[in-house]
């Protein structure tokens, strides 16, 4: 494990010389001023009807541009995972990094090891830090405070993860523009999958909606973001969702319910066999 | 590059004294053999010259010696341990011939980092990068970073790394191929001082100039397989004499067959194994016959004849040449 904690050191200096946890999070903070502007510009809003919003509907309107914001960091944070990832070990096998590295009394697990915890922290602070202050200035513009802040967190944290896993293990065997490429397009297609599955739901398909179950369990990214969408939810959102029906299954960003424990169980395994793959195939890749 | 040591290396550990060792390693990339069956012995405190042609698997050698592609057959041993396992590389430096180091690093942290992988304690640190940068004649560099490096500085560097942490045993593989001649002298220079300290050099080219003026044993590989190996002596074609002559009367000839090989070479003849003091009366011979001499030149012993010998001649096992990647 000494080797592991080394190279998440390297990993995590690399960042910060590189400048790419400054634009992540520099970027980051700019964002989240943008959108305080635009919550604290809710109250100014004119009512089609009875003169100016009340507090209430402000209150729901900001729920869902929360929900918004936060789906649009989610998008950050599993770009982020995945761009980082996939040179920092395709990159190193391609130029040759990694032949001297690899020559010293160490275990290519350790090194994986090591890249996984400095990439892992990074995502893990950052879900952490984005959810923080952006739920923190929608409340000190509109009031309004999601049910379960801290899942929320966990759960765009845990979506990171899952794509810092995924690339990783696509990163021991592909060049480092297809292994961000893939990974992304996995991506893509486990979110689509989700909305896909939605529909089969809302029309009552069983076949189109098991395609949706089927997305989110070869690539849990799409269900782990779908628990963050839950714990943003307001009761009285979840409450019209539930006298909406089916029908409202449809809509991309409304989960009637968080992930069951299952679920988040097999998401834990899926986590668990992607890293022991990369290891694996690291582990027999001739150099 | 002037060769200076941190602190005198304890010497290899492998009880049968061999720092180097490979039995039968075979190696196959789809159709190409790489390895075929190869094995190698470098004894511990030589500088060791492990030479063949491009493709002949010096490379792919080295590196499942080093554990960084993993053979398909047979069995090595780095200083007594088996190359499976990460204690083999204990005490060894490595030059890959592809040296990339992190851009992003300044040249004293690469030093650093794999005195912390090598599990160097960190109160030899300060000594052990100053010699490293000393030797390598980087010591104005050391703050700079690696992009700013150009690529006979980038394997300065890389030789830099392999020194550091006094290893047992560093493998160069094609160490020259990014330096001028003065940095080629210097590396010379280097490995000379390696071996005065006891250090196993086991040096991977294919320039037999390099291997000829500072190796102690060669090892030639072709195909993946070892052709000769043995000290340079050994290994060196004997020398001779060549002569340009017309009209050798056929009883000079055959009693120039008795004694050696007569090998015609256009308008000259190379006498094989005639040493210097033959020529005279060789000359006197071919004069008082009835022969016109007009060219005689003495041969010197030469690795490079071997090797073309060893190399160029046909398979020996008569299949075709294989560009193996090497």
């Amino acid at each position: 494990m000494r080797t592991a904690w080394i190279v998440m050191q390297v990993t995590l200096r690399e960042g910060l010389r590189r400048r790419l946890l400054l634009a992540l999070f520099g970027l980051s903070v700019v964002a989240v001023a943008l959108t305080a502007w635009g919550y604290s510009q809710l109250g100014n809003l004119p009512a089609s009807r009875n003169g100016a919003l009340k507090p209430a509907e402000i209150q729901l309107i900001a729920s869902q541009l929360l929900i918004l914001v936060m789906f649009m960091f989610s998008f950050v944070l599993a770009l982020s995972a995945v761009f980082a990832a996939a040179p920092s070990v395709a990159g190193e096998l391609e130029s040759g990094e990694a032949l001297a590295v690899l020559a010293r009394p160490v275990r290519r697990r350790d090194v994986l090891l090591g890249k996984w915890l400095g990439l892992g922290l990074v995502i893990v602070v950052y879900a952490g830090l984005a959810t923080t202050l952006e739920l923190a200035v929608a409340q000190l513009t509109t009031g309004y405070r999601p049910p379960h802040p801290l899942e929320a967190a966990l759960y765009l944290a845990a979506m990171g993860l899952t794509l810092l896993g995924l690339t990783l293990l696509l990163s021991t065997r592909l060049a480092p523009v297809t292994t961000g490429i893939v990974a992304m397009l996995l991506f893509g297609l486990a979110w689509l999958a989700g909305v896909v599955g939605g529909i089969g739901t809302a029309l009552g398909d069983p076949a189109t909606a098991m395609a949706g179950t089927i997305g989110r369990l070869v690539i849990p990214s799409d269900g782990l973001w779908r628990g963050a969408l839950y714990s943003l939810e307001p009761g009285a959102v979840l409450a019209a969702g539930a006298r909406a029906g089916p029908g409202l299954a449809a809509f991309p960003f409304f989960a009637p319910a968080p992930p069951p424990l299952i679920y988040l169980a097999w998401a834990l395994a899926w986590n668990l066999g992607a890293i022991g793959l990369a290891i694996f195939s690291l582990e027999r890749r001739d150099l | 590059m002037g060769m200076a040591m941190a602190s005198a290396p304890i010497l290899p550990v492998a009880p049968n004294g061999l720092a180097v060792e490979a039995h039968g390693l075979t190696k196959r990339y789809g159709q190409t053999v790489a390895l075929d069956g190869l094995e190698l012995q470098v004894q511990s405190g030589h500088v060791f010259g492990l030479l063949g042609p491009n493709g002949a698997g010096k490379t792919t050698a080295v590196k499942v010696l080093l554990g960084l592609t993993h053979a398909d057959g047979g069995s090595g041993r780095l200083l007594g341990e088996p190359i499976e396992r990460a204690a083999a590389r204990q005490r060894v430096g490595y030059l890959p011939e592809l040296f990339r180091y992190p851009g992003w690093l300044k040249a004293r942290e690469v030093l650093g980092l794999h005195l912390r992988l090598g599990g160097i304690p960190r109160d030899r640190w300060g000594g052990e990068i100053d010699t490293a940068l000393l030797n390598a004649d980087l010591q104005g560099r050391a703050e700079s970073r690696v992009a700013t490096f150009s690529k006979g500085m980038q394997q300065r560097l890389g030789l830099a790394v392999a020194l550091i942490g006094t290893p047992a045993l560093v493998i160069l593989d094609e160490p020259t191929t990014a330096l001028d001649p003065i940095g080629r002298l210097e590396l010379r220079e280097i490995i000379r001082g390696l071996r005065d300290a006891g250090t196993t050099v086991l040096l991977n080219s294919h320039q037999l100039s390099e291997v000829e003026q500072v190796c102690d044993q060669v090892a030639i590989i072709h195909r993946g397989r070892l052709q000769a190996s043995g000290t340079l002596d050994e290994l060196l074609t004997p020398g001779g004499v060549r002569i340009r002559a017309t009209g050798i009367p056929d009883e000079i000839m055959a009693r120039l067959r008795e004694h050696h090989e007569v090998i015609s070479d256009g308008p000259w003849l190379r006498i094989a194994g005639a040493v210097e003091e033959a020529i005279p009366g060789m000359v006197a011979a071919i004069v008082q016959g009835g022969g016109q001499v007009y060219g005689v030149e003495l041969l010197h012993p030469s690795l490079e004849e071997r090797f073309r010998q060893l190399v160029a001649g046909p398979p020996a096992d008569g299949r075709p040449a294989e560009d193996g990647s090497s």
